[in-house]
C-alpha cells in the first residue's frame, strides 16, 4: 500500500479512537451539554473554516461572504426537513447544493474582481442573501424558521467534519488543487501555464460554499431555529479570523484556530461584556506579532515529529 | 509552413501605438531573435502573442489557426509557452511543485477522482511527479527540488522559470530577456542549453535579448523592432550590417 | 403630481443622510488611498465621535460648534493613535494580517464601547432647536440644513488642505507613490497618521450630526452607517476624494428613494446592490480610471 495512504489511514483511525473516547464520555455525562454544544460548534466551525481556506488560504480569493452561505445551507436543509419531512442526510445534500450553485452563480461574475474588491463585494453578497431571506415569509421572514428537529448530535457533526477534511484535503494535493494555488502564488504566470484561472476559481469558490452550507444544515439543525441575525457578516469575519490565525493554506491550522476560538469564546461565556474585548485583543495581539497565522501555510501532519513515526528520514 | 504567423498585428494603448504592424513568421524548428531598443514593444509584442493583450487590429496564426481571441491559458493548451522579464515563479511554492502545475492541462484524471483518491488519480500523480524530477535533472535543479522556489539564487530561477515552461510541452518556447542579470558565464551556459533543449524536444524558440553576445550567437534570423514597428529582419550577419539597425540600436555595440 | 412631490421630498431626505455618508467616506478613502486598507475600524470612529460630542454638550454643557470641534480633535486623537499602535507595525505585513487587525480593533472598540459607556443608547441634548420649515408641500427640517451646511463647510476646508497647503501635497505624493515620496525626503509617517487623523475628525463630525439629528447614539451605531460609507467610497471610486463626497451624496439620495418608493426592508441590500452593480461594471467607481497590471 501506498505510503500516502498509510498516513490517511492512520489518521482517520486516530480519529475514529477520539470519536469513540468523547462519545463514551458524553454517554457517561461525564462531558455535560455544555461542552457538548461547544464539540458540535467546533465541528461546524472546523467544516467553515476549513472550506473559508480553500477559497481564501489556497486559491487566494479574499472572500467575506461565508456567512451567507452557510445561512442559504441552514434554510434550504430546515426546508427540507421540516416542509417536506425528508431524512437529514438528504436535507445535508440538499443544503450544500444550494448555497453549492448559490456559490456557482455569484461566483461567475464577482470572480473577476481582485483583493479588496473581491472581499467588499462578498461581503455586501454575503449581507444581501440575508436581506432576502429576511424578507421571505415561507422561512419565517424575520422572526427566523422555528421549529426546527434537532437532528445533529456529536456523531452527524463529528464524521461530517472528518469527510470535508479529507474531501478538502484530497483535493488540495490533487493537480486540481494545485492549479487553485497557482492562481494565489501568481495568477498571470498560472494563465501562462495553460491553467483556466476562471474555472479554478469558481470551482473553488463553488465547493467552499457547499460546505458552508453543510456546516450551515448541521447549524440550524442543532438549534432548532434558523434565524437571519446569526449570519452577519460578523459570522463571516469570525470565520475568516480563524482561518487567518491557524495560516492561510493550512487544513490543520484552520483546524487549530477554529479550536481555539470555539474554547476561548465558550471559556469567555460567563463573561459576556469582557467576551469579545479579549477576543479582539488576542487577534489584535496574534496579528501584531505573527502575521501568517499560528501554522503559516505549513501542515502540522508534515512537521519532522510526525515523520519520525514514518521511520524515513530525508 | 509557417508555425507562428503574425501580421499587420498592430495594439493601441489609449490612443499610444505601442505596437504597429508588426510582422513575424517563423518556421517549426526555428530559433529566431527579437531585438530592439527599451520600450520598442517587445514585451507587448509577446503579450499579443500569448494572448495577454488583444490586439487591436491585425492577424496572428500558430500552427495553422487564429489565436487572437484567446485567453491566455487556451494559447499555452495550444503550444506556446513563455517565460517572463520579471521572473514570475510560484514563489512560495516548491521548486517541485513549480514544474508540476505547469502539467495541468494534460492531466485526465478530474476532480471526483483527485477527491476520492481513485481511478486515474495515483496513475498520473506517479507519473506527474517524475516527468517533473526529469525536466529538474535536466536543468541540474533536481537537489533542489523540495527548495521554495523564492529561496533560489537569481540563475537558478531563471532556469527553473523555462522548465516549467517547457513542461506544458510547448511547440513555440517565448523567452523574454532570459539572460537578463546573469553574468557571461551564466550566459554563456544559458546559450548552450537552449541550443541543446531546442534539439533535444524539437521545439521552435522566440526569444527577446538585450545581450547581443547571445542572440548573434544562436539565433538563425533576427527581427529588429523600433517603435513598435519591425524596422529590419534577417540573418545576424545581414543585420549586423544593416545600416538602418545600426543607426536605431546597434551604433556604438558595432564599432 | 403626488409622486413628484415624494420625489422631492425623498431626494431632500436623501442629501441629508448622504451628506453623513460623504463625511465617513472620506476618511476610508483617504486612508485607502495611501496604505491600501479598508480601515474596518472607520465606522466605530464615528461612533467615538458622537460619544464625545454627547459627554461635550451632556456632561460639559457646550454648545453646538465647540461639542463638534472637541468631538473632531478626541477622534482624530483616537484615529492617530490607533494608526500608531495597530497599523504602522504591521506596514509591511500581508495585507490580510493587517485588514484582520482593522476588524479586531473595530471589535474593541465596540465593546469597549459597551463596557465604558453600557450598551443603552443615550439619548443625545437638545443642542440645536429643530424648526421644521414647509415650503409648499415639502417638509424641511432645520437640523437636515444643518447637517448639509456643517458637511459642505467640511469638505471645503478638506478641500483646500488637500490642494493648497503643504501637508496635503504630501498626502497627495505618498498616495501617489510611496516610495518617491519618501526618497523626495517626506516623513511617510508622519503624513499617514495626519490622514487618519483628518479622517477620523471628518468621521466625528458625521457621528456629532447624526446623534443631533436622530436623538440616540449607540456603542454599535457606526457599523451599518461604516459599511454604507465604505460603499458610497467604491462607488465614487476609492482614493479619490471628490469621488467620496459625490459617492455619499449619490448612496443617501438613492437609500432614501428606495425607503420611499420600495420598502425600507430593502434599504441596505440597495446599498450592497450598488456596489455590486459598481464593482461589476466600473471597479474603479464613477471617477476613477480603469488601470491594469503590467505584465
Amino acid at each position: 500500500m501506498r505510503a500516502i495512504t498509510k498516513k490517511d489511514l492512520k489518521i482517520a483511525g486516530a480519529c475514529v479512537v477520539l470519536y469513540a473516547i468523547i462519545e463514551a464520555l458524553l454517554q457517561m455525562d461525564i462531558i455535560g451539554s455544555f461542552w457538548e454544544l461547544n464539540l458540535i460548534l467546533i465541528a461546524i466551525n472546523i467544516i467553515m473554516s476549513v472550506s473559508l481556506n480553500l477559497i481564501n488560504g489556497y486559491t487566494g480569493q479574499f472572500s467575506l461572504g461565508h456567512a451567507g452561505f452557510m445561512a442559504v445551507g441552514a434554510y434550504v436543509s430546515a426546508i427540507i426537513t421540516v416542509k417536506f419531512h425528508l431524512p437529514f442526510l438528504l436535507a445535508i445534500i440538499v443544503g450544500a447544493l444550494g448555497s453549492g450553485l448559490l456559490g456557482f452563480l455569484i461566483g461567475l461574475p464577482t470572480l473577476r474582481l481582485n483583493g479588496d474588491y473581491l472581499a467588499i463585494a462578498t461581503l455586501g453578497l454575503g449581507e444581501i442573501i440575508r436581506i432576502v431571506i429576511l424578507n421571505i415569509p415561507y422561512v419565517g421572514g424575520a422572526s427566523g424558521f422555528m421549529g426546527i428537529p434537532r437532528y445533529t448530535n456529536f456523531t452527524w457533526a463529528f464524521f461530517v467534519c472528518l469527510f470535508t477534511l479529507f474531501f478538502i484535503k484530497n483535493l488540495v494535493n490533487s493537480s486540481h488543487g494545485r492549479a487553485c494555488i497557482s492562481i494565489r502564488e501568481n495568477e498571470i504566470a498560472a494563465e501562462a501555464m495553460g491553467i483556466d484561472t476562471t474555472r479554478y476559481k469558481v470551482i473553488a469558490f463553488t465547493i467552499g460554499a457547499a460546505f458552508a452550507g453543510v456546516a450551515g444544515a448541521l447549524f440550524a439543525h442543532y438549534f432548532y431555529i434558523a434565524h437571519p441575525a446569526s449570519f452577519t457578516f460578523m459570522m463571516s469575519f469570525n470565520y475568516l479570523t480563524m482561518v487567518v490565525m491557524g495560516g492561510l493554506g493550512s487544513i490543520t491550522g484552520s483546524i487549530a484556530g477554529a479550536v481555539i476560538l470555539t474554547f476561548v469564546s465558550a471559556a469567555l461565556a460567563s463573561w459576556p461584556e469582557w467576551r469579545m474585548i479579549v477576543y479582539s485583543i488576542v487577534l489584535i495581539l496574534l496579528m501584531l506579532y505573527r502575521p501568517q497565522g499560528l501554522f503559516g501555510n505549513v501542515e502540522l501532519t508534515s512537521l519532522s515529529i510526525f515523520k519520525r513515526f514514518k521511520g524515513g528520514s530525508k | 509552413m509557417n508555425l507562428l504567423k503574425a501580421e499587420k498585428v498592430s495594439k493601441v494603448f489609449g490612443g499610444l501605438k505601442a505596437v504597429s504592424n508588426f510582422d513575424i513568421h517563423i518556421d517549426k524548428g526555428e530559433l529566431i531573435g527579437l531585438i530592439g531598443p527599451n520600450g520598442a514593444g517587445k514585451t507587448t509584442a509577446f503579450n499579443l502573442l500569448t494572448g495577454v493583450y488583444q490586439p487591436t487590429t491585425g492577424a496572428i496564426e500558430f500552427d495553422g489557426k487564429s489565436v487572437v481571441g484567446l485567453k491566455p491559458f487556451q494559447i499555452t493548451q495550444g503550444g506556446i509557452a513563455r517565460t517572463f522579464q520579471n521572473i514570475r515563479l510560484f514563489s512560495e511554492l516548491s521548486v517541485l511543485d513549480n514544474v508540476k502545475i505547469a502539467y495541468h492541462s494534460h492531466v485526465e484524471y478530474g476532480l471526483v477522482e483527485a477527491v476520492l483518491r481513485v481511478g486515474r488519480y495515483f496513475r498520473e500523480e506517479d507519473e506527474i511527479e517524475q516527468k517533473a524530477i526529469d525536466f529538474l535533472k535536466i536543468f541540474k535543479l533536481e537537489h533542489k527540488k523540495d527548495e521554495i522556489a523564492k529561496n533560489l539564487p537569481y540563475g537558478e530561477q531563471r532556469r527553473l522559470e523555462i522548465a516549467r515552461a517547457l513542461a506544458a510541452k510547448p511547440k513555440l518556447l517565448l523567452l523574454d530577456e532570459p539572460a537578463a542579470g546573469m553574468n557571461p558565464q551564466e550566459t554563456q551556459a544559458l546559450m548552450e542549453m537552449i541550443s541543446w533543449i531546442r534539439k533535444e524536444f524539437g521545439l521552435t524558440i522566440l526569444l527577446i535579448e538585450h545581450d547581443m553576445n547571445l542572440v548573434m550567437g544562436i539565433c538563425e534570423r533576427i527581427y529588429v523592432l523600433e517603435y513598435g514597428s519591425i524596422i529590419a529582419h534577417g540573418t545576424p550577419n545581414e543585420i549586423k550590417n544593416n545600416p538602418q539597425v545600426i543607426k536605431a540600436y546597434l551604433g556604438e555595440e558595432v564599432e | 403630481m403626488e409622486f413628484l412631490e415624494q420625489l422631492i421630498q425623498q431626494l431632500i431626505n436623501g442629501i441629508s443622510l448622504g451628506s453623513i455618508y460623504a463625511l465617513i467616506a472620506l476618511g476610508y478613502t483617504m486612508v485607502y488611498g495611501i496604505i491600501k486598507l479598508i480601515n474596518f475600524a472607520h465606522g466605530d470612529i464615528y461612533m467615538i465621535g458622537a460619544y464625545a460630542g454627547f459627554f461635550a454638550t451632556a456632561n460639559l454643557g457646550l454648545p453646538f460648534v465647540p461639542a463638534l470641534i472637541v468631538s473632531m480633535v478626541v477622534a482624530g486623537l483616537i484615529g492617530m493613535l490607533i494608526e500608531r499602535m495597530a497599523y504602522r507595525p504591521l506596514r509591511h505585513a500581508p495585507k490580510i494580517a493587517v485588514l484582520i487587525t482593522a476588524i479586531g480593533i473595530s471589535l474593541l472598540l465596540e465593546y469597549g464601547g459597551m463596557l465604558l459607556f453600557t450598551p443603552q443608547p443615550r439619548t443625545f441634548p437638545n443642542v440645536l432647536e429643530s424648526v421644521t420649515y414647509h415650503m409648499g408641500p415639502f417638509v424641511v427640517n432645520s437640523q437636515q440644513i444643518i447637517i448639509l451646511v456643517v458637511s459642505v463647510i467640511l469638505m471645503v476646508i478638506l478641500t483646500y488642505v488637500v490642494q493648497k497647503t503643504i501637508i496635503g501635497k504630501a498626502m497627495r505624493a505618498v498616495s501617489f507613490d510611496t516610495d518617491a515620496a519618501q526618497l523626495m525626503g517626506i516623513d511617510v509617517d508622519r503624513i499617514i497618521s495626519a490622514t487618519f487623523g483628518i479622517g477620523s475628525a471628518l468621521a466625528a463630525a458625521a457621528g456629532v450630526l447624526v446623534g443631533i439629528y436622530y436623538n440616540s447614539i449607540d456603542p454599535l451605531m457606526g457599523i451599518m452607517p461604516g459599511l454604507k460609507a465604505f460603499v458610497a467610497a467604491v462607488l465614487g471610486g476609492i482614493g479619490i476624494i471628490p469621488g467620496a463626497m459625490a459617492g455619499g451624496v449619490i448612496l443617501g439620495v438613492i437609500e432614501a428613494l428606495v425607503s420611499g418608493f420600495i420598502s425600507s426592508t430593502f434599504r441596505d441590500a440597495a446599498a450592497f446592490a450598488i456596489l455590486i452593480i459598481i464593482l461589476l461594471f466600473k471597479p474603479s467607481g464613477l471617477f476613477g480610471k480603469n488601470v491594469r497590471e503590467k505584465v
